[in-house]
């Protein structure tokens, strides 16, 4: 047997992984190049009285905590929809609804819907939380509106993590005797939930970096008070940076706060992402 | 030996993926106490035949059954039985080795608590029994707790069939349950099947013709989904009536 000459096969494969780590230095160096500008200029913000406080002298002054806690709230809202929601979604859809044209349609419905731009969301919730349901702006309009806009990215990563669990797993159940939902709930779920939570977090993530969708529906510009209600208004990181970064009288004043309050909005996203991937290594940890 | 008495009988049984029929006017019966093996070339049926006597093809989407399938005389397919209860009854072992990734106490312990037995002592008992049943509680009583994928496939074959004793049915199929495992452990798991006809009634699918022959009291030949001959193992493989089982079992084709 004569082998072929490996050479021109060989440079072939050393073109194509060069290439390929090209591409993902470019990312990685946009990425980069993105925190590092962000930390540099906001960086020197940063204090336990920004975290700390309220904005004072229209914005020049003071601190991020209304913010914060908005931002918080009104993401507990988001999760408080989209996670039992989706969650339920994709286990009918995946596990119970029968494979049709119509389920097909839907699903396709919903993968069109996480592509909708969120200003769409926005205007939406505006006409029903807002307005049909009377709910006003608040932090229950706002927070119902991001949990309508992540309800499509977390039924989708639900049923995905659903169609990796062996069939095996499903059959084994029901031929010991186990009713459809018994082995949904002690064979199915276990294995899918950790795919299930990162998707979801990952969703809710995003959420909580949107503007569009709550500045009709409960972000305010600026509050004397902190909400006491979930019918108050609030003030969002993302609408608060929106604001200094663009409607500001002084915009080069602020400038550095805005800056500070980016980064404190990209340590909570990026915060929230790691938190799914440690989630997900516990969980796939602990059933091994 | 007793009498032999009919536990499944089924009677003018056709089966349909969609538009394709995979089996044709099957009239079969399995004897209480007995081994019944289900022999065929790949696509023959077996396997669709032996998942319609715990109706575990009812989820399979455009599936559709015709004829009657009698367990102690009794409809299976009547609206009025639980397909929950049936396959309490019917237990199933599979072809792949299919434990869940859980403990194996866990795994010997799963169709009791679906089945709502919430004592703890009395669970422990039976999948000791049952363990023990397969042949098994030697090599694992002292690593009851470790997840059910460190066992070697043969063990966890066993293990799946514990798991179908634990729930004490009356029938246990077989579908192809050495096809994944090796010799050792395959004889080890054809030992089992010879012990548990004295309990229950074994239903094999299997592909192996000796494994039929070694095993099984009674044997039927399926093929293009057409029961061709039904008989005692010994009269199958020594004198069969039909040239297509013979052919088959000659190993002119299959």
């Amino acid at each position: 047997m004569k082998l072929r000459p490996a050479a021109k096969k060989k440079i072939v494969q050393v073109a194509g992984f060069f290439l390929l780590r090209v591409c993902l230095y470019l990312v990685l160096a946009v990425l980069l190049l993105f925190l590092y500008d962000v930390g540099k200029k906001g960086g020197g913000s940063i204090s336990w009285e920004f975290l700390s406080q309220a904005p004072r002298r229209g914005m020049t002054e003071g601190g991020i905590f209304p913010a914060i806690l908005g931002t918080f709230l009104v993401t507990l809202i988001t999760a408080a929809l989209a996670i039992p929601l989706g969650m339920f979604t994709a286990i009918y859809l995946n596990e119970y609804a029968k494979q049709t044209r119509i389920t097909r349609a839907i699903r396709l419905s919903i993968r069109n819907l996480s592509g909708v731009p969120s200003i769409v969301y926005g205007l939406f919730g505006v006409i029903l939380f807002v307005n049909i349901l009377n709910f006003g702006t608040s932090i229950l309009s706002a927070g119902l509106t991001l949990g309508l806009m992540t309800l499509p990215w977390t039924i989708t990563a639900s049923e995905e993590a659903l169609k990796t669990v062996p069939n095996s797993y499903r059959e084994g159940a029901l031929a010991l005797g186990a009713t459809k939902w018994q082995s949904i709930r002690t064979n199915v779920l276990p294995y899918a939930l950790p795919g299930m939570l990162t998707g979801t977090v990952l969703g809710l993530a995003r959420a909580a970096g949107e503007t569009a969708p709550i500045m009709f529906t409960g972000a305010a510009f600026s509050l004397p008070i902190l909400p006491k209600s979930l019918g108050d208004q609030f003030m969002a990181l993302p609408y608060h940076l929106y604001i200094m970064a663009t409607q500001h009288h002084d915009i080069a004043k602020v400038r550095p706060l805005a800056y500070g309050t980016a980064l404190v909005l990209i340590v909570l996203v990026l915060g929230m992402n790691m938190a799914a991937v440690v989630l997900r290594y516990r969980l796939r940890r602990k059933r091994r | 030996m007793s009498a032999n008495k009919p536990k499944i009988e089924a009677q003018h049984l056709d089966f349909y993926y969609g538009s394709k029929k995979a089996l044709k006017d099957i009239n079969l019966l399995c004897y209480e106490n007995r081994v019944t093996a289900i022999i065929g070339p790949s696509g023959c049926g077996k396997s669709t035949f032996i998942r319609t006597l715990n109706r575990m093809n009812d989820v399979i989407p455009g599936a559709k059954v015709d004829g009657q399938i009698l367990l102690d005389g009794e409809s299976i397919r009547s609206p009025k039985v639980d397909v929950v209860d049936l396959r309490k009854k019917v237990g199933m072992v599979f072809q792949k080795p299919n434990p869940f990734p859980k403990s194996i106490f866990d795994n010997a312990a799963y169709g009791l608590r679906v089945n709502g037995l919430r004592n703890r002592d009395k669970i422990a008992e039976i999948v000791e029994r049952s363990l023990t049943e397969a042949a098994l509680w030697d090599e694992v009583k002292d690593r009851l707790d470790e997840n059910a994928f460190s066992l070697s496939g043969g063990q966890q074959q066993r293990l799946c069939i514990a798991r179908a004793l634990a729930v004490e049915p009356e029938v246990i199929l077989f579908d192809e349950p050495c096809s994944a495992i090796d010799p050792i452990a395959t004889a080890k798991i054809e030992d089992l099947i010879q012990r548990l006809k004295a309990k229950y009634t074994v239903v094999i699918v299997t592909h192996n013709m000796q494994q039929a022959a070694r095993v099984s009291d009674y044997t039927a030949f399926l093929m293009l989904g057409e029961l061709i001959e039904f008989g005692e193992t010994e009269r199958i493989f020594t004198a069969p009536s039909n040239k297509l089982t013979e052919d088959y079992i000659t190993g002119r084709f299959g």
